[in-house]
């Protein structure tokens, strides 16, 4: 599933070339953007930045709060207009074309836009109308997603009394009933339990598995390495990196992490010299971590020099690594 | 706000950008009111039979009674004939403001169905033309059952009186355009009962439906005219009684559709400061 990565100089072609650009004659990307901008007076949420979204596949943003996420996807969907730069969605411009690409995007909003009042079923039939969808196909299609959303049992309740789980797989299926080449999904799965999560992830699996490209926001790393085959990660407006999860764990970290945790701050500072062993080492509050591609090894030579740690564990390193060390562990708000 | 280049297909008109094909897309947005009412009609048709009902009889008959006693005739007519179709425009501002404060704040915050819309083909335009559409259907239904109830009183001698349903639909969106431009600014929902307290409640009592405005003191009468609802009364009324020249009705209904082709203007404005960001 992993793609390799085009050369950064490539991505940053000019843009016609790129959207002309002979490499893929099977299909051009769904979504490119160069030097995308997006401001909120003095505020600029998204810096200038490039990418593009290919057919079929999962393209992932991941930030901290407040990094231009939401921003870029909403520019994407065709619901906010760019401050700057260059969009293009489905190969058309969003400043003219809006309601024609929105046509064959399915969005799937951080904040649900459901109506409370009406009946799961309705729920699917009232959007499906708004894409002129006639009543009868627009039934069946409902009848349909409910089954595969797991809610046909609920298809004549009002929304209302759902759980949290049931409300985002109503809104993915709502997303679904135009039958769109590119879902967008922000956050859709903040806020659920871990079952309610497991079984998103595996609809939207079965999703692409369809050939329904997707674009996601998350700040769950594991969610990310669930669902994405290409992601960027996002800081203040920009990208500070690019790839797919396992190039960016090679690229930004190391295979094996290797967390000792002391019972006193001494032992923790006798214990420093290890960093000398690791390619990179963190010194928290509470525990040290070593990057290295060989966490026995190095474990085993800090027993061997005496070092005497409440706990050691080794492990692979993950993408919630390669976000913190290009994030920063300080809190943002 | 970095909204210098707004893509009209976002917010306003676009050339091309209609849908193109099957049904316009205002007509779509006007379809989600359409179908959501379906959990409401019943009680709301019942309240449409029973306030004019209520009103006619109280106002009508009972208080009627007593002024005719002594006052023998308003503008020459019964009271009950007075006042029935003042209270039509009357009822045509209620639900003019109702259906256009706290829907609109329901759309935009609480259930979020204009943005729910804004991610399909619709664009602003159509929410706010499918909403004002839906706002029009529903005052097309109270001022024809207020029309014919006014009938059942025998207050209506001509087929003139018809025409004092689009009086109605009239008087109403000169409400409901302004107050949904100005809903669409708003972040809470306190400013509605101000709306109602300061401005629904005094123009029921100060716009002529209960007494010529002449009957006002001198500095209040001007007030009282400059109001959408005192032109809406004396167009219901002219229609109903079919004693007006038409002249003076056309300019009533001028005065009115000024005022919802402003709201409508300023709520083109509004609604897309408040969706588009």
């Amino acid at each position: 599933m992993a793609r390799s990565p085009r050369p950064l100089a490539e991505r940053r072609a000019p843009l016609a070339e790129r959207v002309v650009g002979a490499e893929r004659p099977s299909a051009a990307p769904l979504v490119v953007a160069s030097g995308l901008v997006k401001r909120f007076g003095q505020f600029t949420a998204v810096d200038g930045v490039n990418f593009e979204i290919e057919r079929g596949e999962c393209f992932g943003f991941l930030g901290p709060n407040g990094a231009g996420k939401t921003s870029t996807m909403r520019m994407i969907s065709c619901m906010s207009p760019p401050s700057g730069g260059v969009l293009r969605v489905l190969g058309m411009d969003p400043a003219t074309d809006g309601p024609k690409i929105r046509a064959r995007l399915g969005l799937v909003p951080q904040e649900d836009s459901l109506d409370l009042e009406l009946t799961v079923l309705d729920n699917l039939v009232v959007y499906a109308r708004y894409f002129d969808i006639p009543k009868a196909e627009a039934r069946r299609r409902a009848e349909e997603l409910l089954e595969f959303a797991q809610l046909s049992e609920r298809a004549h309740d009002k929304v209302e009394p759902l759980s949290g789980g049931m409300k985002r797989r109503l809104t993915i299926a709502r997303a679904l009933v135009s039958r769109p080449e590119l879902l967008i999904l922000d956050e859709p799965t903040t806020g659920l339990d871990p079952q309610a999560r497991h079984l998103l992830w595996d609809r939207l699996f079965r999703l692409k598995q369809d050939g329904v490209s997707q674009v996601v926001t998350t700040h769950y790393m594991d969610e990310a390495e669930q669902l994405c085959d290409r992601l960027v990660i996002m800081d203040h407006g920009r990208f500070a990196a690019e790839g797919s999860p396992r190039e960016l764990i090679e690229r930004y970290s190391t295979r094996d992490v290797v967390e000792l945790r002391f019972a006193t701050p001494e032992d923790q500072a006798g214990a420093l010299e290890l960093g000398s062993l690791a390619e990179r080492m963190e010194v928290l509050p509470d525990r040290l971590l070593l990057y290295t591609d060989d966490g026995d090894a190095l474990l085993g030579e800090s027993h061997r020099r005496g070092h005497s740690p409440i706990s050691g564990l080794v492990r692979r390193s993950t993408l919630e690594d390669v976000f913190l060390r290009l994030t920063g562990r300080s809190l943002i708000d | 706000m970095g909204d210098a280049a707004l893509p009209a297909s976002v917010g306003a008109d676009a050339p091309g950008a209609r849908g193109s094909h099957g049904r316009p897309l205002w007509l779509r947005s006007f379809g989600y009111w359409a179908y959501q009412y379906k959990r409401t009609w019943r009680s709301s048709i019942t309240v449409s039979f029973l306030e004019p009902l209520l009103y006619l009889t109280a106002m009508g008959i009972g208080l009627g009674t007593l002024v005719d006693h002594h006052v023998h005739r308003v503008s020459g007519v019964s009271y009950l004939a007075f006042v029935g179709p003042g209270m039509l425009a009357a009822a045509a501002m209620q639900v003019g403001t109702s259906e256009s404060t706290y829907p609109v704040m329901g759309a935009i915050k609480w259930i979020r169905t204009y943005h729910a819309m804004l991610a399909t083909p619709l664009r602003v335009i159509d929410v706010l033309r499918g909403h004002l559409a839906w706002i029009a259907l529903r005052l097309l239904t109270v001022g024809a059952i207020f029309v014919a109830i006014l009938a059942a009183f025998g207050l209506v001698h001509s087929a003139e009186a018809v025409l004092a349903v689009p009086a109605a639909i009239l008087t109403g969106l000169a409400f409901a355009g302004p107050i949904a431009a100005f809903a669409a600014t708003q972040e809470k929902d306190t400013a509605f009962p101000v709306i109602y307290r300061f401005g629904v409640v005094p123009l029921f009592l100060f716009s002529g439906i209960f007494y010529p405005i002449t009957r006002l003191p001198g500095w209040l009468q001007p007030v009282a005219w400059a109001t959408p609802l005192y032109h809406g009364v004396a167009l219901c009324r002219s229609l109903v009684l079919g004693q007006t020249p038409p002249a003076q009705s056309a300019a009533h209904a001028v005065y009115l559709a000024a005022f919802a082709i402003a709201g409508y203007a300023v709520a083109r404005v509004t609604y897309r400061r408040r969706l588009v960001v």
